[in-house]
């Protein structure tokens, strides 16, 4: 399951790596997406 | 991985490398300027000179960027990749690329001369029944016809290296490259197909009259591919070459390889989202292609995942802490990183611009209003392109035997910075006024003293300092590539190619086997195009003549 | 192929937002009817004025169909007929419209009017217009010359 680099690198044998920070990332950038779409939706619907 | 025994590109093939950035580079100079110039003219504030027609100079700025700049770098920049990893072409090879650049250039110069004379104010999009000149038809073909030659010198190499290495797994950028080559390939079929078979012999007068949807739905079989075939490129940066510049390791091999697969897939059977508005195609057809444009999203996510990825197991690599401790330990003064990851932070606005396109009737908000003009100076103009800047600050002392000074990194990031402010105001401000109903490709006007057109106004002044500011951009990125390519000292420039991860799992072979691959692209384009298209062509209305209105 | 946790979480999360867009979408199109114009109605583009019902553009009310009036349009380089016209504050009205020439754009900035002209084919959108006030129309679609001075108005009044 392990990512080589981060065996190799990380000091106390933690088997998964964590990308605890890039999963974060990509689910802000997410929000962002569903954000400026329901915006747009909602945009569309109020006008004829 | 074998691909790390040749570490530079060929003397000879670097000057067929350089030969298109020169062609790209110049290309950016007159497009900038072009570009300059409508901004300023839209603010209201300035008005041409007499002779010069706006249409003609936005004509002018669309196909010298989005057609010259880009098919010259990334022909430059992939011929440059497959040397570097696959080795340096062979003497047949490197003649198809010079034959390949000379017809293109040939071509450009065609349609770029027709422009000149106003003989083909037509805009990029050339749209039936407007009618530029023939030669201009011709150039646009010669152009094409070049890129294929280039295309074939991917290919073949590929094909000897493959034989050379016992079917190997080849070298990431290779496949890469290969498989943009081979999407460009089976998209550009359409335009040729427009260009020769309708166009051209409409221009010449043989026949009298063209069936315009056809024409429109050829033109964006095309069209959206053409898209990815700039992005790919980038990606190809991300991947591969990033990683190697902050010193991290290909997040994984195969999982960068099962993304490009999809964006050969999906990236075609997709051109109807740029005509939901239009008459002639069944509405069922239209929403069946956005489903699958919605596909072609799915690599994105993936890429996003692995870019953070990348970054944040470097980041704890060394140490970093937090949940976003890893931001900190980014090369920010290596201009090399930062340029392109200004590319990558655009394509999130970007890409969430572009999936708002093409939702289907949400598509009537925007439909060419000048939102659309903002979605792409974010997605083309900003993350591909500052992502050429990007390679353009190693590759080209790279070829050129010199190196990338520590002054001129400064003054990359200046102009990065630069770019991102510019971008943002412009882009932001277009996005905006589009929401509000400002359409795209129009010269300035009040439209009659109409209310809702005088609230753009202000929106247009502030395209007119965004595009002056990315002007300035401009024109520190052409400084930087001069003294790149003649001044700066001799030395040794890295070309960086990332290697995976030392026990990578093995990338599975399927990858390579382009008779899958090629089979489903066309299959899916069958499914999408087939029905439509021969309703277009049995249920057509009588055929339009040629137009000259400008 | 092995998937990082988080990323197969993440792509989950991803592909289900792109199917709960799709499913919006879907559901306001085919069962809401808000479809985009995508009518095939053809037309020869040489003879628009001599062909029903463009030989008289303008506002025509109609009895017996889902929309009060239809508002023919017929647009040429670089001008709409009518490049006036008055429509009752909350009528629906089904606008019919086609190019003699070129490519053309109809749009009424602020709404979701937005449709391709294209020459041989006739374009149609239903709209409740529930909004009093003047409405520019105008092209957007690069037509030539002109292009960004082709316009008309529409006023909904209150009657």
């Amino acid at each position: 399951m392990a990512q080589p680099e981060t065996v190799k690198k990380q000091k106390k044998g933690e088997e998964e790596p964590s990308f605890k920070g890039a999963f974060v990332s990509v689910l802000i950038v997410g929000l962002f997406i569903i954000i400026t779409w329901f915006g747009v939706f909602i945009l569309f619907n109020y006008r004829f | 991985m074998k691909t790390a025994s040749r570490l530079k590109v060929d003397q000879r093939d670097a000057k067929l490398v350089m030969a298109h950035f020169y062609v790209a580079f110049i290309s950016l100079a007159i497009g900038g300027m072009a570009g300059l110039l409508q901004v300023l003219v839209r603010s209201g504030l300035f008005e041409l000179p007499a002779g010069i027609g706006y249409y003609q100079l936005l004509t002018l700025h669309g196909v010298v960027l989005a057609l010259v700049l880009t098919t010259y770098f990334i022909m430059g920049f992939q011929i440059a990749a497959v040397s570097r990893t696959s080795g340096t072409l062979t003497a047949v090879q490197r003649k198809l690329g010079w034959t390949g650049f000379i017809i293109m250039t040939i071509g450009t110069a065609m349609a770029a001369i027709m422009i000149l004379l106003n003989e083909a104010s037509v805009l990029y999009t050339f749209y039936a029944p407007l009618q530029a000149h023939a030669v201009f038809y011709l150039g646009l073909a010669f152009v094409i016809v070049g890129s294929w030659f280039g295309s074939a010198v991917i290919l073949l190499k590929y094909r000897q290296w493959r034989k050379e290495n016992n079917k190997a797994v080849s070298p990431l950028l290779t496949f890469m490259a290969v498989v943009n080559s081979i999407m460009w390939i089976v998209a550009t079929i359409g335009v040729a197909a427009t260009v020769l078979l309708q166009l051209l012999p409409w221009s010449l007068g043989l026949v009298e009259t063209i069936n315009v949807g056809v024409s429109r739905t050829l033109f964006w079989y095309f069209g959206h591919p053409l898209v990815y075939f700039w992005l790919l490129p980038a990606y190809m940066a991300w991947y591969v070459i990033i990683p190697k510049i902050i010193g991290a390791k290909i997040f994984s091999d195969s999982l960068a390889r099962f993304s490009f697969i999809l964006f050969l897939l999906f990236s075609i059977p997709v051109g109807f989202h740029h005509q939901l508005m239009e008459p002639g195609i069944d509405a069922t057809w239209k929403f069946l292609q956005v489903v699958l444009t919605f596909i072609v999203i799915i690599p994105s996510l993936m890429t996003a995942f692995s870019l953070f990825a990348t970054f944040e197991g470097y980041g704890r690599s060394q140490g970093a802490k937090g949940l976003f401790g890893w931001l900190k330990k980014l090369p920010w003064k290596d201009a090399r990183f930062v340029v392109p990851f200004i590319g990558m932070v655009a394509f999130i606005p970007g890409g969430a611009g572009g999936i708002i396109n093409a939702s289907n009737q949400m598509n009537q908000v925007v439909h060419n209003t000048i939102w659309v003009t903002g979605h792409f100076h974010l997605t083309v103009a900003t993350t591909v392109l500052l992502t050429f800047f990007g390679i353009s600050y190693w590759l080209v002392p790279h070829l050129t035997g010199r190196i990338l000074t520590k002054e001129m990194n400064n003054l990359a990031i200046t102009q990065g910075v630069l770019w991102f402010v510019g971008m943002t105001i412009m882009s932001g401000a277009m996005h905006a006024a589009g929401l509000l109903g400002a359409p795209r490709r129009s010269s300035f006007s009040e439209y009659g003293g109409s209310s809702v057109a005088a609230d753009w106004i202000p929106y247009q002044v502030a395209q007119g300092i965004g595009g002056s500011i990315l002007f300035l951009s401009i024109i520190l990125m052409l400084y930087i590539f001069i003294n790149l390519a003649f001044f700066s000292p001799k030395g040794e420039q890295d070309f960086p190619v990332g290697e995976a991860g030392h026990e990578a799992e093995k990338t599975p072979k399927v990858f390579e086997n382009w008779k899958i691959w090629i089979g489903i692209t066309v299959a899916l384009i069958l499914f999408a195009y087939t029905i439509p298209f021969i309703d277009l062509i049995q249920n057509a209305p009588p055929g339009s003549k040629g137009y000259k209105l400008w | 192929m092995h998937m990082h946790k988080f990323e197969k979480l993440w792509l989950i999360f991803g592909v289900a937002s792109l199917l709960v867009f799709l499913s919006v979408l879907g559901v306001s199109a085919f069962h809401h009817g808000h479809h985009a114009s995508s009518w095939s109605e053809l037309i020869d583009p040489e003879k628009v004025d001599e062909t029903e019902p463009f030989d008289e553009p303008g506002l025509k009310k109609v009895e017996g169909k889902d929309w009060d009036y239809e508002l023919v349009f017929v647009a040429s380089a670089f001008s709409y007929q009518p490049n006036e016209v008055q429509i009752p504050l909350g009528s629906t009205v089904k606008i019919i419209a086609t190019t003699k020439d070129v490519i053309h754009g109809f749009q009424i900035p602020g709404s979701n009017i937005n449709m391709m002209l294209e020459p041989g084919y006739v374009s149609e959108y239903i709209a409740t217009l529930n909004q009093a006030g003047e409405f520019l129309v105008l092209c957007n679609e690069y037509c030539g010359a002109g292009h960004h001075l082709m316009t008309s108005k529409i006023e909904v009044i209150e009657s």
